[in-house]
């Protein structure tokens, strides 16, 4: 890490219970090789204590630093600050677009784990079925036809934040989901075609590609999207003629 | 800790036409949004001159000294602006949605649109000087 330091200004978003959101700026002496986030937890441990912010893993493993830094969706662990911003300048953190907020930087991700869970990309799994005791099973397919053994969407919520049909659809799947049904597949879990071939599911998309864009993690889920339509098409179009 | 004047904005439906923090791809949305409502009132204004065109002779000889005023001029080629943009980019979105180009879809829009730009100045250079 380099020696400069460069004198910025956070401005944090606030809010607490019911009361109206604010900004509140904090005036920090930083590296700019330190990322968004060592500021934020700076401004906890040194200015004020009842800041709230998720935070964990700190390499963009856990998701949960998910955050809209200067306007754009961000991983705030492995976002520099000399990358958005310069010496002298404002680093604005706010919570993700698109979640209600729970308090200051931290929004309730409920619904879109449960989500997430409906697709099968479960929060926890049974012991009984565990891969290495259920057998080594075929996976989901790839861009490439090859199989996906582990998967790369650590749900950080950055592309439904940044999904403009989210912002006016709370109903829309969002692009996380509709890409971890995509990851199972329509072949192998049949009964997610009820849940994503609804005007909510894959059609609701609109091809803005943000979700792509901002994806911290090489999902790319615009693309699993437009794969997912072609998995209903022939599903349907199976259904129609009798196939099995 | 200084509290800033600043208040935090809300998301929605306007929240479509905004372009700022975001990438190629939604304005690509943008754009088709914003020429799918040109189109649809210039089809309207359309249909509402053609229908005072029953009015006669009279009206149409009017019609036309109307319609050769540069406004005129002008406001037709926005109208083959918008269709070109919307026509290539929904040209874009159409393949997309087969799975085609999706990884490519940011080379694809900046590609079309150049067409358009193209097509445009053409358009415009013609209708101006005929």
């Amino acid at each position: 890490m380099s020696q400069e330091k460069w004198k910025v200004t956070y401005r944090i978003f606030r809010k607490k219970g019911t009361e109206s959101s604010k900004f509140e700026d904090f005036e920090l002496e930083v590296s700019p090789d330190e990322y968004v986030l060592d500021g934020v937890e700076r401004v906890w441990a040194f200015h004020d204590r009842s800041l709230t912010f998720r935070h964990a893993c700190h390499h963009s493993t856990c998701g949960a630093c998910g955050m809209v830094v200067n306007g754009f969706e961000k991983l705030s662990c492995i976002t520099p600050i000399r990358e958005i911003t310069q010496n002298g300048g404002v680093v604005k953190v706010e919570p993700m677009r698109n979640f209600p907020v729970i308090s200051d930087l931290v929004v309730d991700m409920g619904l879109f784990y449960s989500r997430m869970d409906m697709v099968g990309q479960r929060q926890v799994i049974p012991l009984e079925e565990e891969p290495t005791q259920a057998g080594i099973q075929t996976g989901p397919v790839e861009r490439d036809g090859g199989y996906v053994r582990l998967s790369d969407c650590i749900e950080c919520g950055l592309c439904i934040s940044a999904c403009p049909i989210v912002a006016t659809t709370p109903a829309y799947l969002g692009p996380a989901v509709l890409a971890g049904a995509q990851q199972n597949g329509l072949e192998r879990t049949p009964k997610l075609l009820d849940l994503v071939d609804t005007e909510d599911g894959v059609w609701r998309c609109h091809s803005a590609y943000e979700c792509t864009a901002v994806c911290p993690s090489n999902v790319e889920p615009a693309w699993r999207i437009m794969d997912l339509r072609k998995q209903v098409v022939k599903a349907k179009l199976k259904g129609l003629f009798g196939g099995s | 800790m200084i509290e800033s004047q600043e208040k935090s904005k809300t998301s929605g439906v306007a929240k479509w036409f905004d372009p700022r923090w975001r990438h190629s791809g939604t304005w690509a949305f943008i754009l088709n949004r914003v020429t799918a409502l040109g189109l649809t009132v210039y089809l309207y204004l359309h249909l509402v001159i053609l229908r005072s065109l029953a009015g006669g002779p009279e009206a149409y000889d009017g019609f036309l000294a109307t319609i050769r005023s540069p406004i005129f001029v002008f406001g037709e080629l926005l109208v083959v602006i918008g269709g070109l943009i919307h026509g290539l980019n929904g040209l874009r979105i159409a393949l997309n949605s087969f799975g085609i180009a999706v990884p490519y879809q940011r080379q694809l829009f900046y590609g079309l649109m150049v067409i358009a730009i193209i097509t445009s100045v053409i358009f415009g250079v013609r209708m101006f000087t005929a």
